[in-house]
């Protein structure tokens, strides 16, 4: 006899507290919708604000679930996985996306296209965001993605809801469009993906993966097969959503087009959603997919490779860029190829866990640095979208002092100069390719962290060591932004100069 | 275990760092003309704190003196955890080269009381934080004995020069900049990666031993196993066997470190950054380019290639020697050719350094003690050397030689001055330079692994050094002046310039008189790196 569970039962049943958090942030927004319905034009301020409240609830609930003594949790049946990783990427997230509200509420209002949607779709994405650090199941990858997704797609393309007819408007329409027709299909890969795996394991959730592909993998079968093309597929819609060559083709044009805060938001939260899902599927599913006995998980190789294009393909073409939003793109390019060492390394047995963590701190720098390097571009920027070009910062360090420190300490902790958050990202991501035995890959890694330095350099030669023949722009009023800069300054530093605090934090990770 | 104990050489490495957070704390247009007092205050009592130190420093003890060591973090590398530790202290090499940095930097800030790169370029508070984060960065090179943290220091003096040079230089500062910065870190990230291997295989991060943890260097001089620590499979070890120099990983481990600092000493052919940062660098730059930044690389190829590779060492000793011999002779030659005097100036030190690397890869103890008082005796001179050029500059505007003449005449007390330290450059007994270079070449003549042509073509170096040098005190102090100057108070010395000539003299005559103060001092360490190459 079926009996329905009261919601007390259901709750003690499916563990639903262990994802309070995302869950939380989750209802929050939805009351955000109701306090933007009734706020009214003259107190618009209401939505960032209870929007931030939201956000500092969800890191407070972050904190309070996730003692790292606890271990794991399952929660909805086998769906949702509450471990460190989860709370460690829940806190940068969530971190994130408080600088780019903090960002976004000084833009808006500059461009003249102050929503209280806006606050509402940047939320729901990192509610996604975290629901995805969080899956456990091909089946919630897929939809917590495309709840990440989906609102990046609208925000990107916030910029036309004012429909001036601006190139503004044009192009940050179109990169919403772009973003909307290339992310779908990369979804496609994703579905068609998981389909196959589950064809070949009979499962979509990842701790059963794990059990059947050992049965499946190295025999001749049909099984094979398709748990190998099915972990391709995975790859190429995961590659997609984190931007690594050969997947990358959006990229620039979207950051590019899409307004300041919106590129900054999705060049942190979109990779890490996709990076801790690609974690997921390939270290904890298929770190079993092993060929011939003895050697490394097929996707090794092909991790590497993809780093090896990526780093090369996103430093390289950095170089040629004018214009800050597109350096920046190519930039977000190439530290994916960074992360994607640390995914590489990943296959090596007893290198699981120390390139899982390096992975993270390398994720926790670059959040801290992009957020403010983008946040810097943003404050330069004039409200016709002009003067965001690497000439338009000469002699910003006269003008405005303080804005050139902050972002020749970004440009430094991009660049992975010690000292910085960034340094110690790279340290550790390097470690563990050594530790790995993957020398070649460390060694083009480092190799073009130099050529990162010249195009991160030279925007510090522009602001510092050029002086301005025009006059310096009027600065335009900003208070909420420099508030994100400081933020995003503190991270950099405190990170960068007391190593061992990120270290620390991700000392309990484990997806093995 | 640690020794957590505060110790004499982290309050001196720290001394730095509270001027710079005064400098900080200040405002630079209302309190203007008291930033440089700051600046140079911080250093003269960091350079007595140093001198504390070297009271303290019992030369007669083979240990590190002055120790401390504070774990700092761990690193997760797999199954191994390997620690990062705070850990500094002195040898004989590192005290003689932190008094050689704290001596050198007030002389530095001296040289920048009159400079009017200021009027022009202004940011004078940035300029002395800078100097200051320079001065912490250098000295935490030479005392730091954590790979990790050794790295840090490491990199992190790339970014003040690059700032001191782009801001404050001539006019093709930003090109000079630029590849100063590019050129040292593609040489340095390679050392990265090959700190992390060290690192994976020790598991520490620590080159010496202390409180009961073994460092790095002990596991390698003690390996009981076959081969050597680095290849337990190494087909032959003593480098007869053709495939160590390029297939065994502890030759590769010995070119990533070597490479790092081939750059910055630079040995020849990685020297082509050298002469454009030095011609573009304000005075205070070049004098500590000069002085101290470019003895990081000796410095490191002697604490880290000799102590943790030996056998790679000898494989490649004669290779690298002959580079140092091409690097005192082309240095040499080059620098005769040059009509601006502080590119001549500038080349001349990759001459000079090339004497350091012969004495390192002679591989005995006088070629060791040579080339160490050598890195010092370079710094004094050339420092000086740079002091000279940037006065005349201050003054005529002008680095062409042949725009110079007659200016002993006008200015008597500056000839003699400039006499005395192209003097000891050059190494006339009874200087400094002498000393240096004798005994670098007296390590040469009976290294068990150099030849005699080393010797020979080294002393040629000498003879070369003496004909580049006289061309350009002949050219720019003697004959007819040329061009005087509209005011006639500028022929005068300022105190400031008196000032920072006086140690640099008294610096030349000591150590060339009563050189024993100085190897007595490096007499323990040396030798402990010495013995490791008696064959």
């Amino acid at each position: 006899m079926f009996e329905a569970p009261t919601i007390a039962e259901f709750l003690a049943d499916s563990n639903l507290a262990s994802t309070l958090p995302a869950t939380l942030l989750l209802a929050w927004t939805l009351l955000l919708v109701l306090v933007d319905l009734f706020a009214g034009e003259e107190r618009e301020h209401w939505t960032p604000i209870f929007a931030g409240i939201g956000l500092v609830l969800s890191f407070l609930a972050t904190l309070f679930v996730y003692a790292p003594a606890e271990g794991e949790q399952i929660a909805l049946y086998g769906m949702f996985i509450a471990d460190a990783f989860t709370g460690f990427l829940n806190m940068v997230i969530l971190v994130a996306t408080l600088i780019a509200i903090l960002m976004s509420w000084d833009y808006l209002k500059r461009a003249g296209v102050h929503r209280g949607e806006y606050y509402i779709l940047t939320l729901l994405s990192s509610a996604g965001a975290m629901f995805m650090v969080a899956a456990n199941d091909l089946i919630a990858v897929f939809v917590a993605l495309e709840l990440l997704s989906i609102p990046l797609y609208i925000l990107a393309a916030f910029r036309s809801i004012k429909n001036d007819g601006s190139d503004l408007a044009l192009k940050s329409e179109e990169s919403g469009m772009k973003y909307f027709i290339l992310g779908a299909f990369s979804s496609a890969f994703l579905v068609f993906g998981a389909a196959l795996v589950y064809g070949a394991t009979g499962s979509t959730n990842i701790p059963q993966i794990v059990q059947t592909a050992q049965l499946v993998v190295g025999g001749a079968t049909t099984a094979s097969f398709y748990l190998l093309v099915g972990t391709a597929l995975l790859i190429v819609g995961l590659g997609f959503k984190v931007a690594v060559v050969p997947f990358h083709m959006w990229t620039p044009d979207v950051y590019e087009g899409a307004p300041t805060p919106v590129t900054a938001l999705m060049s942190v939260t979109a990779k890490i959603g996709g990076f801790a899902a690609l974690l997921r599927v390939l270290v904890t599913a298929l770190s079993v997919l092993v060929l011939t006995e003895g050697d490394a998980p097929a996707w090794q190789a092909t991790a590497t490779l993809i780093a090896i294009l990526t780093l090369i393909l996103g430093n390289f073409v950095a170089i040629a860029q004018r214009s800050l939003k597109r350096l920046l793109a190519y930039s977000s390019i190439a530290h994916a190829g960074y992360i994607m060492v640390a995914v590489a390394a990943a296959g090596s047995a007893g290198v699981i866990d120390a390139a899982t963590q390096s992975a993270l701190v390398y994720i926790l720098a670059y959040m801290f640095t992009n957020l403010g390097a983008f946040a810097v571009v943003m404050t330069i920027e004039r409200e016709d979208g002009s003067g965001g070009n690497i000439d338009d910062i000469t002699g910003l360090a006269r003008s405005r002092p303080l804005l050139a420190m902050a972002m020749t300490i970004f440009m430094l902790s991009l660049t992975g100069i010690p000292l910085t958050a960034g340094f110690v990202g790279k340290f550790m991501v390097f470690a563990s390719a050594v530790q790995a035995g993957l020398f070649g890959l460390a060694i083009i890694g480092v190799l073009t962290s130099v050529v990162s330095a010249f195009y991160y350099m030279r925007v510090v030669v522009n602001m510092y060591l050029r002086d301005s023949s025009a006059d310096a722009q009027p600065a335009l009023e900003t208070p909420y932004v420099r508030w994100a800069i400081n933020i995003a300054l503190a991270g950099t530093l405190v990170f960068g100069i007391f190593y061992p605090l990120a270290t620390n934090l991700v000392s309990m990770v484990s997806i093995a | 275990m640690d020794v957590t104990g505060l110790s004499l050489t982290t309050i001196t490495l720290f001394l730095p760092v509270v001027g710079l957070f005064i400098l900080l704390l200040m405002n630079g247009e209302t309190q203007k003309s008291s930033l440089k007092w700051v600046a140079f205050a911080t250093s003269v009592v960091t350079f007595l704190a140093s001198l504390l130190m070297w009271v303290n420093f019992d030369p007669a003890s083979a240990e590190l003196q002055m120790v401390q060591r504070n774990t700092w973090a761990e690193v997760s590398l797999g199954d191994s955890v390997i620690n990062i530790s705070y850990f500094v202290g002195v040898d004989g090499i590192s005290m003689l080269l932190v008094l050689l940095t704290t001596f050198i930097m007030p002389i530095a800030i001296l040289g920048s009381f009159g400079s009017n790169i200021f009027e022009e370029r202004g940011r004078e508070k940035l300029y002395y934080i800078f100097l200051m984060l320079l001065e912490w960065a250098m000295l935490g090179v030479f005392v730091v004995h954590d790979l990790i943290i050794f790295y840090v220091f490491w990199e992190v003096t790339l970014v003040p020069m690059y700032f001191l040079i782009g801001i404050w230089g001539a006019e093709e500062r930003i090109y000079a900049a630029v590849k100063f910065f590019l050129y040292t870190m593609a040489g340095s990230i390679l050392m990265l990666i090959a700190i992390l291997y060290v690192g994976n295989r020790a598991g520490t991060f620590s080159t010496y031993s202390a409180g009961g943890d073994i460092g790095v260097i002990e596991r390698v001089h003690n390996w009981q196993g076959e081969g050597t620590y680095w290849d337990a499979l190494a087909p032959d070890a003593d480098g007869e066997d053709e495939s160590f120099l390029f297939d065994s990983v502890e030759s590769l481990l010995f070119l990533g470190f070597l490479i790092a600092f081939a750059i910055k000493v630079p040995i020849f052919p990685f020297h082509s950054w050298l002469p454009d940062a030095h011609v573009q660098a304000p005075t205070a730059g070049s004098v500590i380019l000069a002085g101290v930044l470019l003895k990081m690389g000796t410095y490191g190829i002697v604490r880290f290639n000799l102590n943790l590779f030996p056998e790679a060492t000898v494989a490649w000793a004669p290779t690298i020697a002959f580079l140092g011999v091409v690097g005192i002779i082309y240095g040499a030659w080059v620098s005769y050719a040059q009509d601006n005097v502080k590119k001549l100036v500038a080349y001349s030190s990759v001459s000079h350094l090339g004497f350091v690397v012969l004495g390192i890869f002679a591989l005995n103890a006088q070629g060791l003690q040579g080339a160490t008082l050598q890195m010092v005796n370079h710094g004094i001179s050339t420092g000086g050397l740079f002091l000279i050029v940037g006065m005349l500059y201050e003054r005529w505007h002008t680095k062409e030689m042949a725009d110079y003449g007659g200016i002993w005449k006008i200015m008597p007390l500056f000839g003699a001055i400039s006499l005395v330290i192209s003097l000891s450059s050059m190494g006339l007994p009874g200087l400094n330079g002498f000393i240096g270079e004798f005994t670098i070449l007296l390590g040469s003549l009976g290294s068990d692994y150099l030849g005699f042509a080393f010797t020979l073509f080294g002393t040629l170096g000498v003879i070369l050094a003496a004909i580049y040098l006289l061309k350009m005190f002949q050219h720019v102090f003697m004959g007819e002046l040329k061009k005087p100057l509209a005011n006639e108070d500028d022929y005068k010395l300022r105190w400031y310039e008196k000032a920072a000539y006086i140690p640099i003299i008294i610096m030349c005559f000591w150590i060339g008189l009563q050189p024993i103060v100085f190897f007595n001092m490096l007499d323990v360490s040396v030798d402990s790196i010495a013995a490791l190459f008696v064959s």
